[in-house]
């Protein structure tokens, strides 16, 4: 039965805007300003998921960012739906719908819920344990841990949402905007800092905010009561920008932080349209200064985790910010003064509070014995030893603890209840702070790990750094602002405060049961259901590091990443182990804090932003004449244009045959392009290439090697010199920026008393390949008065021409065996000129071909393609090209390394042709090569690194390279394949017009 | 993500730079006089020290400058940038 639990108007809750929303398909009502999980308690809705391992009912345990249970799906079934979203931090809006995770058929009813009775059989490690052996069936496991993991669902469709990325700079970065945070941006911006604070919640104060403790103040008003005015003034400071619902998710070195900014998730689905919905904030921050707080310590003890028992002052803040009542019978239990504060807030509201159990055998402070003035029962020196109720907490037996507080005496008291508040002392939340790289340490007295060693610009203040009362927070900030911005006086100099003193504390990181441990669920994980029986099993069997346990266990490995439980693992591991926590140290704390969407981290990386890409100037032309394109690094290229049904086999066969018997034309705009100048450049070339460049006339074009120093081949191309100190270098269209890279390094480190510039200009010249025996007619038609006859343009030269208006660069080289030219043209002219050789060429059958065919070609010439018959560990001897490797020069980049003993070896992998036995059989490039088939094991020789089938020569060739295949022309290898061997003969890689005939046909 | 002060052009972000590996590694000037351990020093060997460490940085993508840094590997603060050329700031 539903019952409203809405104790009274709040500030911050608009009761004149109803909200309907639905959670689990029933539809339930609340307030704008209701989170799902305020809303959900109001309607006394406190069982809202399974936990992971046992499913065992769990409810709403905090009221922010560090909870473990209360995850659930948004939108389930839509193409926003998304998975594993803290209830706690779901602001409602009209139309929101919600579901429960981790169980089926229902939250109510759920047939995993019998993992909980087999609990005894699912230890830590139990994974690990079971699915270990036999080995074969792992599959079969696999499908079942898969099934039965993963907490939501993720969405299945493409996310609709607009994502942003902003880049910000600040001169001071507050994170979290409770009373030290807001203090800290007021004084930064104030003394003209340009300041940035930022709050994952919706509204600024923290928990300040919402503090009614009467025996707290500060110049004599209420602490919630004068933040509000505090809030109120930074209206008016200039320099100062507030970002609330920003969490921040990483802080990485040197300052510089993400931050994930909330701007549509609150809104209804109708105003979230065309809106960006996250932005991710990349934050690079002067100083930062961390107002992070602390969170609240559950504690430990058997059957903790049943719906209804929550964090003290999460109760509280249900009581006092949403005006809802966690309970109507409630109980307190703690070990510090902060329950009474929380008690108190349900006592003032008429609220029933049925008793505080206290495991401090007393305490003195104002506001304890205002709690005793009320009639509230203490039971002081008592724990919980049990709780009941399965899905919704009905009561709790309490028993006396002994002195030593390891274990329990007397009678035991059961109290019946509907909340239990637990209060076990608070955590600075120090996660960005050792994200940053500064360390921790920890303290004895207050068992709190701290900040110790800051390693960037960067400052804490507030709980996080352990300062928990008011006084010492504005004490030691005001101090800290002093320091950090080297100034005399700031406002809170004479702020006036009033605080409670606490005096007792006491702290039992598992409190002990009347039961023994092995029969007791006393959880320290309540996400991953990990227990203290299962920390203790870790300990036994061996696991020490903390960082061990912790995988064994999955403690703290869950979306929440332990925000509530490590630092009872700690404890746990410390007292069990015989070691001080200290020596222990923490766990890593990594990015995010919070989970971020994948849609926020890419941004507008999305669908073809994704990864960029170049596209040629004849791209267009390409389209229409239906190429399909093959990816090169960032380049689109033209991969082969079928015709009608063609395959890519058939295509490619065709265009291959058209190249050769009458003209073919390519894009080869791609190449990498650089222009070199200066009166050094002969000299720079002969450096960086192996063969001689010194004595290349003007007006000619020498291909050239490039090594890397330690003697492997790097790039190749086609160099031309175009005047006495004016070069074009032409590189693999996949290397350009790195040879460009390599050559300004040499430059700028090595030889910078050399007079060269280099220009990269890719991207500023197209460039069409025109091939075959008809080319030569073709450029004619082009340009009738450029005289192409083999004396005046010979092989291996350069003209400069006009193609109408249009200049042009001409190179007569060849990647293809034929007679061919390549033209070079402003980018912008590019199509033009595609298409001028399309209509010169007409008459001539002109074929265009992509980078299929040009590999195919130049395959049928054994012409080598750096990275394809190359891998990094092949020297120009191993390719057989020993006659571009100069004997003259005195040094060249990766000279000496040629003279290694390991390079100059004989049995090295060396470039070889292959030609099958049976010549239709076209080899799989990648496949082993072997000289022996009946040895096991084999050696492999090597393998295939090209393979085609050639229609000029009517059979497969292929390029391979082979442990001393220079020497094996003509030898019997095998190639084995899943269902057969192949036969091959070693053979000159050259396999077509091998004296170089054709060039000059 | 460091934050680099660029000797030309300022403080950028570590996204617009590449690291270059150990600096002060000068390739010798007659390689043929080498002998094959000599050379391999040179082109193999390199220190991956926890502490202050001379690297080589380039502003790829920014003025594409190459310079030195001194850096600190075991907590990654910068301790000096110099230009190319010029002498290691001493310890």
């Amino acid at each position: 039965m539903t019952k409203n639990l809405r104790v009274k108007s709040s500030e911050y809750i608009d009761e004149t805007n109803r909200i309907s929303f639905k959670f689990n398909g029933k539809t339930y009502h609340g307030f704008k300003g209701d989170t799902l999980a305020s809303a959900l308690l109001a309607n006394n809705v406190h069982l809202v998921g399974r936990s992971f391992k046992y499913h065992r009912p769990r409810g709403i345990m905090t009221s922010g960012s560090e909870e473990p249970n209360a995850i659930v799906q948004i939108n389930p079934g839509t193409n926003i739906t998304e998975p594993n979203v803290r209830a706690t931090e779901v602001e409602i809006y009209e139309g929101l719908e919600a579901s429960s995770q981790n169980c089926w058929p229902s939250v109510q009813f759920d047939i995993g819920g019998i993992n909980n009775f087999l609990s005894p059989f699912f230890p830590a490690g139990f994974y690990y344990k079971t699915f270990m052996w036999p080995a074969s069936f792992w599959e079969k496991y696999e499908f079942f841990i898969r099934h039965s993991a993963g907490l939501g669902k993720s969405p299945t469709t493409s996310d609709p949402d607009i994502y942003d990325h902003r880049n910000v700079h600040c001169d001071v970065l507050v994170i979290g905007a409770g009373i030290a945070g807001i203090l800290a941006a007021k004084n930064a911006a104030k003394n003209n800092f340009k300041t940035l604070l930022v709050d994952e919640k919706n509204e600024l104060g923290g928990s300040t905010i919402f503090e009614n403790n009467e025996f707290n103040k500060i110049d004599n008003k209420n602490t919630s009561e004068w933040l509000k005015k505090e809030i109120e003034k930074l209206k008016d400071i200039r320099n100062l920008e507030i970002k609330t619902r920003t969490s921040v998710a990483a802080y990485h070195q040197y300052n510089y932080l993400l931050a994930r900014e909330n701007l549509t998730d609150h809104l209804e689905i109708k105003d979230k349209t065309n809106k960006i919905r996250q932005r991710l904030l990349k934050i690079r921050a002067k100083k930062v200064i961390l107002a992070t707080g602390a969170l609240e310590r559950p504690m430990v003890f058997n059957n903790n985790d049943r719906p209804g028992i929550m964090l003290s002052s999460a109760i509280k803040k249900y009581n006092e910010f949403y005006g809802v009542a966690c309970g109507s019978k409630n109980i307190f239990f703690t070990n510090n003064d902060s329950a009474y504060e929380s008690a108190l807030s349900l006592y003032n509201k008429g609220i029933n509070v049925e008793a505080i159990i206290d495991i401090r055998e007393q305490s003195e402070s104002k506001i304890v014995k205002k709690v005793k003035e009320t009639g509230i029962k203490i039971y002081w020196s008592h724990s919980i030893v049990d709780t009941a109720g399965y899905k919704r907490l009905n009561s709790v037996s309490i028993m006396k603890l002994s002195n030593d507080g390891t274990s329990v005496t007397g009678r035991k008291i059961s109290i019946t209840c509907d909340c239990l508040g637990v209060a076990g002392g608070w955590t600075p939340a120090v996660h960005l702070y050792t994200q940053s790289g500064s360390k921790l340490k920890f303290d004895e007295e207050k068992k709190v790990f701290l900040p110790n060693q800051n390693t960037s610009n960067q400052i804490t203040v507030g709980s996080c750094c352990g300062d928990f009362k008011i006084d010492e927070i504005i004490n030691n900030l005001n101090q800290k602002l002093k320091d950090t911005f080297n100034i005399n006086e700031t406002d809170l100099d004479n702020i006036k405060v009033e605080i409670d003193q606490e005096n007792s504390k006491r702290n039992i990181w598992l409190l002990p049961s009347d039961k023994p441990l092995g029969k007791t669920k006393p959880f320290v994980d309540y996400q991953n259901d990990a227990t203290a029986k299962d920390i203790k099993l870790a300990l036994k069997e061996g696991f020490r590091s903390i960082e061990h346990v912790k995988r064994y266990t999955t403690t703290g490995m869950g979306t929440d990443q332990g925000k509530l439980g490590n630092m009872h693992a700690l404890g746990i591991i410390a007292d069990t182990a015989g070691v001080k926590m200290g020596e222990l140290g923490t766990t890593t704390f990594r990015p995010p804090y919070t989970p971020l969407t994948f849609g926020t981290i890419v941004g507008r990386n999305v669908g073809k932003y994704f990864d960029i890409f170049r596209r040629t100037p004849m791209n267009d032309w390409h389209i229409e004449n239906k190429a399909e394109f093959e990816n090169v690094g960032q380049w689109k290229r033209a991969w082969y244009y079928p015709i009608n049904e063609e395959t890519m086999h058939q295509a490619v066969q065709r265009e291959s045959k058209a190249a050769r018997e009458s003209a073919g034309i390519l894009d080869a705009s791609t190449l990498g392009k650089i222009d070199i100048q200066g009166s050094d450049a002969s000299e720079f070339l002969n450096r960086v290439y192996t063969n001689a460049w010194s004595k290349l006339a003007i007006g000619k074009c020498r291909y050239g090697l490039m090594l890397n120093e330690d003697g492997m081949v790097y790039d190749d191309g086609v160099t031309t010199r175009l005047g006495e100190n004016h070069y074009i270098m032409t590189t693999t269209t996949g290397g350009a920026a790195n040879v460009l890279g390599k050559l300004e390094d040499y430059l700028q480190t090595e030889w910078p008393e050399l007079d060269v510039y280099l220009t990269s200009v890719t991207d500023h010249y197209a460039t069409a390949s025109l091939c075959g025996p008809n080319s030569k007619k073709i450029l004619k038609k082009i340009i009738p008065d450029l005289d192409l006859s083999d004396e005046n343009f010979p092989h291996m030269s350069f003209k400069e021409a006009n193609i109408g208006n249009i200049q042009c660069r001409i190179m007569r080289i060849s990647f293809t065996g034929e007679h061919s030219y390549e033209i070079n043209v402003q980018a912008s002219y590019g199509k033009d000129l595609w298409e001028q050789c399309m209509v010169a060429g007409k008459e001539f059958n002109i074929t265009p071909y992509g980078t299929e065919t040009m590999h195919l070609l130049r395959a049928e010439k054994g012409f080598i393609i750096v990275g394809q018959d190359t891998d990094g560990t092949m020297t120009p001897i191993d390719l057989q090209m020993d006659w571009i490797v100069s004997k003259k020069k005195y040094d060249f980049i990766g000279k000496r390394s040629l003279y290694r003993s390991d390079t100059m070896r004989e049995d090295r992998k060396q470039l070889v042709g292959l030609l099958t036995d049976d010549p239709n059989i076209v080899l799989e490039e990648g496949a082993q090569i072997v000289s022996e088939l009946n040895q096991s094991p084999i050696e492999m020789l090597g393998h295939v690194t090209s393979s085609y089938f050639s229609p000029n020569l009517n059979k497969s060739i292929a390029l391979a390279i082979v442990r001393g295949g220079k020497e094996m022309m003509g030898k019997k290898l095998f190639v084995p394949m899943e269902n057969n061997n192949i036969n091959v003969t070693v053979a000159n890689p050259v396999f077509y017009d091998e004296k170089n005939e054709r060039l000059n046909a | 993500m460091f934050l680099i002060n660029c000797p030309y052009c300022g403080e950028r972000d570590q996204q617009e730079f590449k690291a270059g590996g150990e600096a002060h590694i000068e390739r010798p000037k007659q390689p043929t006089e080498l002998s094959d351990d000599e050379w391999a020093e040179y082109l193999f060997m390199r220190k991956n020290i926890k502490g202050i460490q001379f690297e080589r940085w380039n502003h790829a993508h920014g003025c594409r400058k190459w310079f030195n840094m001194v850096r600190d590997t075991s907590n990654d603060e910068i301790k000096a940038i110099y230009k190319m050329g010029e002498k290691p700031p001493s310890q």
